[in-house]
């Protein structure tokens, strides 16, 4: 480990309690505060890389499908209405910047604009979720759920298999991005409760950052969804 | 760099006196399932991990006893496809991938490192529970009537034809992936941030470095196949075709997404087996590891690799033979780093003392057994050769050159090796290298008569064969007896030991490490204070004349 490591952080992490006393969220197997951020930030950047191979793997199937059915997956994609995912990914970028405000607050003890950054955050994604959820019924509606239940047919018939595989790869995309979605959501009541009890401070505010990372992550991950599904 | 440092090494002062250590520290069910600390839970891998060894050799002697003769007289053909899916499933998901890591990892690595815990300690008690949710389906599945799909869970057959328990066996394979993750996030930070002042890159031991290389493929690779799992099972729950080609899937997708991790899912298994090695030769022959930064970049070099060469899995599975050349020629390549380590352990191992206990002779073991499942892997590699024993038992006999020979000789050789550290008991030495010689020759008779078997044409996943491959397949089964006598052993004499065994002391090897540093059974918190680290590893010279120096005062 570099003595950079080390003393880092060892002085903002004494100074201000003094005595021996250890700030109350300093683990016990980490020498100081700074350990304890740089190892959490590369943990969730370690988490990051995985879930890039994770939505890579998907991403690949179906660039392969993309490649395989061209005249089914331009005619399914307009069967997308791009103005409500425009307005979607409006929102979600919204949410992108009250999260990352919440992170400058935290950083500067705003307990309160924090708070409130949090509770922003936690209501655009509930809208992008819900507007979400809204086209979902609106696709079952017209028949084009995958599966069983598939039973659309206002397209030419030899486009039709494709159009299923399209809206396959448009659930399960759109699905495990809004599952991150809700597990994000989760989180952010956690951090909510946490922030409103003043954990958070100048010494102290990794876990809030952590949490952009993994917001503006969850989020980067629609920009991609949007133009493949939506426009082109 | 001097040699002298080694005196400041943080030696503990080994004590009459009852110490409190990780496993009297606190007492009672809870204090172990809700532990958070590495040693612990890397006792709940140990007991979790035996149990699946068990389930998966038991199922593994049914089908050796099914092919004492070429009639399909024990079990249906049915049966006996569930038989060796789940043979596979057992093994691979819930033995091997973890073995190594979440048991040795997890108790040795935090303490190389001079460190308290892991870096995420909660993270890593989670892990032991996704794992166990993941196991409790592969169990579910085995009681309420398998899956036989083989291990790789083929398309279409999986998601569209298979009657038996796909579902529920991706799910639990998926949530146990998922447990690898944590495990090499947590290793991957804690080598990053955790090291102890002065314990710099070139200073780890060996077993750091594969465990990195370890991490960095899990991290990447498993959660291919999580993805690959989550589309076979929508595929199979909604009845849509992504990857079935009469509903204008592609099954050869399925294949290469699911080889993009499952091969790099052999390096996540053997790669820990090196680990071990290279600390058992070093400590065995009281030696520098010859080439030690060869063998550090070896495992990177094998970890970078193994992400290219997946397609050799496919050779006949109708790719293009422009590309299948092109990874055909990258797994020859693949072969260069695991050489260099091969012939790295064995330079050192050259006019060298070595002392010939039980750890030691499975690392023999090791070494001739892996080289032979390598250079097997080289033929199989080769695209003329692959084409004729593709499907056959020459693969088989192979891959399990690798896996059995390889990664378990080394588990059992660290098991061997840790356990005075672990327990604090020596094991009783006699019993120990009877055991490793048993698993040398019952290992070589089960798995050599298949070698031949498999080349002249009898192809695997059959309970029935024709009658002249019946002497080979006699004696294969006759060594899997000796085999099992052999992992049998150590069971029993490991448990006696726990209570009966000799007091080991902190150093019973005369080792250098900073595990040997520390007590045995060593403290909750590892070391009573963080060391300093100011030498080289396996810096046995300037250990041994201090050694001597001692004597002579």
């Amino acid at each position: 480990m570099s003595d950079v490591t080390l003393h880092h952080g060892a002085e903002h992490a004494s100074e201000p309690h003094g005595h021996g006393h250890h700030h109350p969220f300093l683990q016990h197997h980490f020498e100081d505060l700074g350990q304890q951020h740089e190892a959490s930030t590369l943990g969730m950047w370690f988490f990051v890389a995985q879930e890039i191979l994770f939505f890579g793997g998907i991403f690949a199937a179906y660039f392969i499908y993309r490649e395989m059915y061209p005249a089914a997956w331009k005619a399914a994609s307009h069967l997308q209405n791009w103005k409500i995912g425009a307005a979607n990914t409006i929102v979600l970028i919204g949410s992108s910047l009250t999260m990352a405000l919440a992170v400058w607050g935290a950083q500067g003890a705003k307990r309160k604009f924090t708070t409130l950054m949090l509770v922003l955050t936690l209501l655009l994604g509930g809208i992008f979720v819900g507007v979400k959820g809204y086209e979902y019924s609106e696709h079952i509606h017209e028949g084009l759920f995958p599966g069983a239940h598939f039973s659309f047919t206002h397209a030419p018939a030899e486009v039709l298999p494709g159009i299923q595989m399209f809206m396959t790869f448009y659930f399960t995309m759109t699905g495990l991005h809004a599952l991150h979605m809700i597990i994000g959501a989760g989180l952010l009541l956690w951090f909510i409760k946490r922030t409103w009890r003043g954990d958070f401070g100048p010494e102290y505010y990794g876990p809030v950052e952590i949490m952009g990372l993994y917001w503006h992550f969850v989020d980067i991950v629609w920009i991609f969804l949007f133009p493949l599904l939506y426009l082109v | 760099m001097t040699s002298t440092t080694i005196d400041d090494a943080p030696f503990i002062e080994p004590s009459t006196k009852e110490r409190r250590n990780y496993i009297n520290d606190e007492y009672g069910v809870l204090s172990w399932l809700l532990t958070k600390d590495h040693k612990r839970i890397a006792l709940l891998y140990l007991f979790s991990v035996t149990t699946f060894f068990i389930v998966g050799g038991l199922i593994a002697f049914l089908m050796r006893l099914e092919l004492l003769t070429p009639e399909g007289d024990m079990f249906t053909s049915d049966t006996y496809n569930k038989l060796f899916t789940l043979h596979g499933i057992v093994m691979i998901f819930f033995f091997l991938i973890p073995a190594i890591p979440a048991v040795m990892g997890n108790f040795i690595l935090p303490i190389m490192l001079g460190a308290k815990d892991l870096a995420f300690p909660k993270l890593n008690l989670l892990s032991w529970y996704v794992y166990m949710v993941g196991g409790i389906f592969g169990i579910i599945v085995i009681i309420t009537g398998g899956v036989d799909t083989g291990w790789t869970f083929y398309t279409p057959f999986s998601t569209q034809y298979s009657n038996t328990k796909v579902f529920a066996t991706t799910l639990g394979a998926f949530i146990t992936g998922f447990s690898s993750i944590l495990t090499g996030l947590n290793f991957l930070v804690t080598i990053h941030r955790m090291r102890a002042p002065g314990l710099t890159w070139y200073r780890l031991p060996l077993f750091v470095w594969s465990m990195y290389a370890t991490s960095v493929v899990i991290m990447l690779a498993t959660p291919v196949l999580a993805i690959t799992l989550v589309l076979l099972m929508v595929e199979r729950v909604l009845h849509v075709g992504i990857f079935d080609p009469a509903l204008g899937g592609d099954p050869v997708l399925y294949q290469h997404m699911f080889w993009f991790y499952s091969h790099p899912a052999v390096y996540i298994m053997i790669l820990p087996g090196m680990a071990v090695i290279s600390e058992c030769v070093a400590a065995f022959t009281r030696k520098r590891i010859f080439g030690y930064k060869f063998v550090a970049f070896s495992s990177l070099g094998i970890a970078f690799l193994g992400f290219l060469v997946w397609a050799h899995h496919m050779f006949v599975a109708g790719i293009s033979t422009y590309s299948a050349m092109i990874f055909s020629f990258l797994t020859m390549l693949v072969a260069v780093p695991s050489a260099i380590k091969v012939f790295n352990w064995t330079a050192t191992l050259y006019k060298a003392s070595v002392s010939w206990q039980t750890p030691m002779l499975y690392v023999l073991g090791f070494i001739g057994l892996f080289t032979i499942g390598g250079v097997t892997g080289l033929f199989l590699g080769a695209l003329g050769v692959d084409v004729h024993v593709h499907d056959s038992y020459f693969v088989v006999a192979h891959f399990h050159y690798i896996m059995v020979g390889g990664t378990i000789m080394a588990y059992m050789a660290g098991i061997h090796y840790w356990w005075p550290k672990i327990t604090g008991r020596m094991y009783p030495e006699w019993w120990g290298r009877l055991s490793a010689l048993l698993v040398f020759i019952g290992f070589n008779l089960t798995f050599f008569p298949q070698f031949l078997v498999g080349y002249v044409g009898m192809p695997r996943r059959y309970h029935a064969y024709a009658p002249e491959f019946q002497v080979l397949n006699v004696l294969s089964t006759a060594g899997a007896t000796v085999l099992a006598v052999g992992y049998l052993l150590p069971m029993i004499y490991l448990a006696w030991s726990v209570k009966f065994g000799r007091k080991a002391g902190a150093n019973p090897w005369g080792a250098v490490g900073l595990e040997w540093a520390t007590t045995s059974p060593p403290p909750k918190e590892n070391f009573h204070e963080t060391p300093t680290v100011t030498w080289e590893a396996y810096d046995y010279p300037a250990f041994l004349k201090a050694m001597k120096e001692t004597q002579h005062v």
